[in-house]
């Protein structure tokens, strides 16, 4: 198991020094410059979409609006409620935007993977991943953080000491924990095939286009993590966190100033966070598109795989931004159901499916007869599970609306 | 203490400030009138406890530590404080002034019973300072061949725990 960055190997020197500071600050401003991309990104395919033109009036077709927006929330009064709790108040920003921040680290932003280099370049004479670290608890640190992120929500609704950021949090954290437990799960169906928790490693697993991710665990996985990453992200449509019609704003109702800017911006760099981190887990990350023995040759030397990982990156950043402009919000039971009684059953079996083959393959059994003892097993489970459903929404109706 | 070769400086001055850290927040916990800040207190402490098995090499344990009980038992902790008292503010009757009595004995017996236990097991013998690189698959296989009893043993005290919730959730 390759885990470790090769970069420390030899001790540490003025250049490996020197090396770190130029990812950390790499890690740092693509970051933001992705936010303030995605802000700018967002308007202007939504624009598109319902023939409006969208912000156009600084810089170039309105890149620099997000720059403007950001200048402007700088010098707005920042107001503290007075019934608020102050300290916990201004902490929650900060717990919201750093865990969005930290993911990044881990996220392999380039690279060369052919011919089993496993994403080593060299810069001035040092072998180094085209990554800020790369630990072999490597996608953990991704779901802790996320489960951190969820502070910065909960707290700042509490903390306004007023009742719709109260409603909205309390939302969000019901929403964020029920998803994770999904989201945990197809990462694991995924860390099953690679065989590795490292970054690193599920990317070199991922050599060929049958053996992406989003292949070798049969596509479920896939679109359970991306709909769980949706919800997690509490974006449309599962944006009941912030229904304007019910709740104002939600959480972020009281924040002004650069307070409202940091939620703001961490809102926006999940976006960008969470579709790197589909592209690392399912599609490959910064590999080329390797069909059999051919490989689609970018030309770009070593910057073919950041180009690889941007195009992968659009698609979804794309797919974010059309979810937005096409979908209405679900009400609020719906997405529940959604959360505990489709997705985690269906992501747990299908994890107990590919771990049941993966077993198969090891002892030498026959697979279709474990394919089928399986498929038994969930048509069992589904049947329970559908009759206990249906039980307790009967109960329910006898006791009358509970609220 | 000093004299003793092979000791870490960094580690033990690292274990220090955690440890100095995770006092005070535990003192703030009982202490504190506002069960919110109660609570981020205890965050502060079991934080704490995840640094120190950073400061042991053991990530893993402490990834584990930080989404259990900082991603999900405190998140849950917080929400039902949320969901049942929504006030911002302190609480005077949350300070329990009879716990004291009962409290810190418990706490020193609990105290005591650990310090003897790890005495006399370990002795002398100590971590070995050159640490070995740290393997998540040597973890998995202990679990799942040595400790495969504790661990389903484990798994049915959560299965009660479930089962208990749904029992106590359900009104038919």
């Amino acid at each position: 198991m390759l885990a470790a960055d090769p970069l420390f190997f030899r001790g540490l020197s003025l250049a490996v020094v020197v090396i770190v500071i130029v990812k950390v600050l790499i890690v740092f401003v693509v970051g933001l410059v992705a936010t303030m991309f995605m802000v700018w990104f967002e308007r202007k395919i939504i624009s598109g979409m319902q023939n409006r033109v969208g912000p156009n009036k600084a810089g170039p077709w309105g890149l620099l609006q997000t720059l403007a927006d950001g200048i402007k929330l700088f010098f707005k009064e920042d107001l503290v409620p007075e019934r608020a709790d102050s300290f916990v108040f201004k902490l929650a920003p900060f717990l919201a935007f750093v865990p969005a921040f930290l993911v990044w680290c881990v996220i392999p932003l380039g690279g060369d993977f052919s011919n089993g280099r496993g994403g080593l370049v060299t810069i001035a004479g040092h072998r180094t991943l085209v990554q800020l670290a790369d630990p072999p608890i490597g996608i953990l640190l991704v779901l802790m953080l996320s489960s951190i992120a969820v502070y910065g929500i909960m707290l700042a609704g509490w903390s306004s000491g007023s009742k719709y950021p109260l409603l909205g949090s309390v939302r969000a954290s019901a929403q964020m924990v029920s998803y994770e437990a999904a989201l945990g799960l197809s990462i694991g169906s995924v860390l099953l095939v690679a065989g590795t928790l490292s970054t690193n490693g599920i990317v070199i697993a991922q050599n060929t286009i049958s053996r992406w991710h989003i292949i070798a665990t049969g596509v479920v996985p896939f679109v359970i993590f991306v709909i769980a990453g949706t919800a997690e992200l509490n974006r449309p449509p599962f944006d009941l966190v912030e229904a304007e019609s019910e709740l104002v704003s939600g959480f972020n109702t009281e924040y002004s100033s650069l307070r409202f800017a940091l939620f703001y911006l961490a809102e926006f760099m999940n976006t960008v966070t969470m579709s790197a981190i589909i592209v690392t887990l399912f599609l490959g990350g910064p590999q080329p598109i390797t069909i059999g023995d051919t490989t689609l040759n970018l030309h770009l030397g070593p910057f073919s795989g950041t180009v690889w990982f941007l195009l992968k990156l659009f698609i979804f950043l794309y797919m974010y931004v059309w979810l937005r402009a096409t979908l209405p919000r679900l009400r609020y039971d719906q997405l529940m159901n959604l959360g505990w009684k489709v997705l985690i059953p269906i992501a747990l079996g299908w994890f107990m499916l590919l771990a049941a083959l993966r077993v198969a393959r090891d002892e030498g059994w026959n697979r279709v007869v474990v394919g089928v003892v399986c498929a038994v097993v969930l048509a069992f489970s589904y049947l329970l599970l559908t009759a206990a459903v249906r039980t307790s929404s009967k109960n329910r109706e006898k006791e009358g609306a509970m609220f | 203490m000093i004299a003793v070769e092979n000791i870490n400086v960094g580690q033990q001055v690292g274990f220090g400030i955690i440890a100095l850290m995770m006092i005070v927040g535990a003192i703030r916990v009982v202490t504190n009138k506002n069960v919110v800040h109660a609570a981020l207190w205890l965050v502060v402490v079991l934080a704490g406890a995840a640094a120190q098995y950073l400061l042991l090499a053991a990530e893993f344990v402490a990834v584990t530590q930080v989404l259990v009980y900082i991603g999900a038992v405190m998140v849950l902790f917080l929400f039902g404080t949320m969901l049942t008292r929504s006030k911002v503010g302190n609480d005077e009757n949350l300070d329990n002034r009879n716990g004291a009595m009962i409290g810190i004995p418990v706490a020193l017996l609990l105290l005591g019973t650990l310090t003897y236990g790890l005495l006399k097991t370990y002795k002398a013998e100590r971590l070995p300072l050159k640490n070995t690189p740290f393997n998540i698959q040597q973890l998995s296989d202990s679990i799942f061949s040595h400790y495969l009893l504790p661990f389903w043993a484990l798994s049915f005290v959560l299965l009660a725990a479930v089962i208990g919730a749904i029992v106590l959730a359900r009104r038919d």
